[in-house]
């Protein structure tokens, strides 16, 4: 590990305050040590914001809550209010990791997790993601577990998460604070950006500027679920995910909201596979129909080429389970 | 830095990038917590730091200057065990015993991650928890036994769950 200087603000606004190219913002650390002991991250500062009051769960006015971006995963996925009225929420948390993991990785890092393209992990091999300009190994490689939608030529890494797989179809706001002092609300549809041919840059916060809180609507009427097929029962990345919140009425489906993990280089929606579903009468042809809009510019890469079926078929599954 | 480990206090001063497994073990001499992935995957270097189970490789040392770190040399004793050591020993809960000390603490942590009703992935319902061999599985994912005694170790956690109940 590269060594650097370490920072403990006592709030938000000092936290703001270490804005530069080489600072990184530092809570539960699982995955950024994870990658400093690889050199896949060199940060000359870390800011260490773990004791900051940020570890709430609040009701909001609006019937919703806002979480701040300390909690830690276990603690949003056992509260009472996500449990009962946001089990996709919990469902999807519990999916992810181990229970030590989740004691530690926060909401805001989880957000912020990094692909875990075996490429992107190693140092001796081209990566524009890590390295940009040095090429994509995993492009003509291993890809088993990368992007089906969304790739680029110069990328084909997969947001790993799980809760933002959930916080897409919940239509969560991030809340974050700016080095300049500004609130800033982003809509998680708009906060992860396409690698296009700069990989590197994956969301739209700015250098230094800081998630506080993320907000949910108030819960929205029907079944929710969270679905992770993956390659061992527990404690392993999603191959394909699906995060459901579908309600049915008088025979025909009146809302639907649809993110799906493990296809692209975030969080995946499209409103196109929901338009397709309501007001329909829920059959598998109606199923079938979606999931081919959903993938009708679906690419494999060879070694992925099997999530495409994958997808389709979990995507049925689920959204029987959803209507029945 | 200043740390309190097992209820007594230690000073060090390690270098900034010295992980909380790494202080343990290299620093202060408690080496009961072992070094297996390094990344955070095999479990085996798990703590409990305010009493709640966190694998101590992925976390920075400075970082813990205000816990109360409990690891498996503050659990018990060779003349007076904790139930689970005693539970792991009754059912061979092991072969070569390297994760041990990481899948005792994790037990210790998840045992009381149960009592506060926390669900997990392979709960029917996100209501009242039910307690099963499932549920031991799924809950200790995190740490991985490659002599794969894992029979066992389910074995002896649930023997301790349910002389707690």
């Amino acid at each position: 590990m590269k060594t650097f200087t370490y920072e403990k603000p006592a709030s938000v606004e000092e936290a703001v305050g270490f804005v530069g190219a080489g600072t990184r913002f530092i809570a539960g650390g699982t995955n950024l040590l994870d990658l400093m002991k690889l050199q896949v991250e060199t940060p000359d500062k870390l800011v260490d914001i773990s004791r900051l009051d940020l570890a709430k769960i609040e009701d909001t006015d609006n019937g919703g809550l806002l979480i701040g971006a300390l909690v830690p995963n276990s603690d949003l996925a056992a509260d009472t209010r996500v449990r009962e009225k946001y089990e996709v929420l919990s469902r999807a948390l519990l999916a992810g990791a181990s229970g030590q993991l989740r004691n530690k990785a926060t909401t805001g890092g989880n957000l912020l997790q990094r692909t875990r393209c075996y490429y992107f992990y190693d140092p001796a091999m081209a990566c524009n993601k890590r390295t940009p300009g040095s090429g994509c190994s995993a492009i003509g490689g291993y890809n088993r577990i990368l992007a089906i939608l969304g790739a680029s030529d110069s990328c084909i890494a997969t947001h790993p998460g799980d809760m933002p797989v959930a916080m897409r179809a919940l239509d969560a706001t991030i809340i974050t604070l700016t080095p300049g002092g500004d609130r800033r609300r982003i809509s998680i549809h708009d906060f992860y950006r396409l690698p296009g041919d700069t990989p590197e840059i994956e969301t739209v916060l700015e250098p230094g500027e800081l998630i506080t809180h993320v907000e949910l609507p108030a819960p929205v009427a029907g079944k929710q679920l969270y679905r992770k097929v993956r390659d061992r029962a527990s404690y392993a990345f999603a191959l394909v995910s699906v995060a459901g919140l579908v309600s049915v009425e008088n025979g025909k489906i009146a809302t639907a909201q649809l993110a799906f993990g493990g296809l692209g280089p975030m969080p995946w929606r499209d409103s196109r596979v929901e338009e397709a579903l309501i007001g329909m009468a829920p059959s598998d042809e109606v199923f079938a129909a979606a999931a081919d809009i959903l993938l009708a510019d679906a690419q494999g890469y060879g070694s992925n080429d099997f999530k495409i079926p994958l997808m389709k078929r979990t995507l049925i599954a689920c959204l029987r389970e959803l209507t029945a | 830095m200043h740390f309190t480990i097992n209820g007594t206090a230690y000073t060090a001063e390690p270098d900034i990038r010295t992980s909380l497994l790494d202080l343990l073990r290299e620093h202060l001499g408690l080496t009961g917590s072992k070094k297996g992935c390094d990344h955070g995957q095999c479990g085996a270097c798990t703590v409990l730091v305010n009493g709640r189970r966190i694998n101590s490789c992925l976390s920075l040392a400075v970082m813990h200057q205000d816990d109360e770190i409990t690891t498996i040399e503050g659990l018990g004793t060779p003349e007076d065990l904790h139930p689970l050591q005693a539970a792991f020993v009754k059912h061979d809960g092991y072969q070569c015993g390297y994760c041990t000390p990481g899948q005792i603490c994790s037990a210790v942590g998840m045992l009381d991650e149960v009592k506060k009703g926390w669900p997990s992935h392979v709960s029917e319902t996100l209501g009242d928890v039910e307690f099963n061999d499932g549920e031991i599985s799924e809950r200790m994912s995190g740490n991985l036994c490659r002599c794969a005694a894992y029979p066992n170790i389910v074995d002896a956690i649930r023997d301790v769950a349910e002389a707690k109940a």
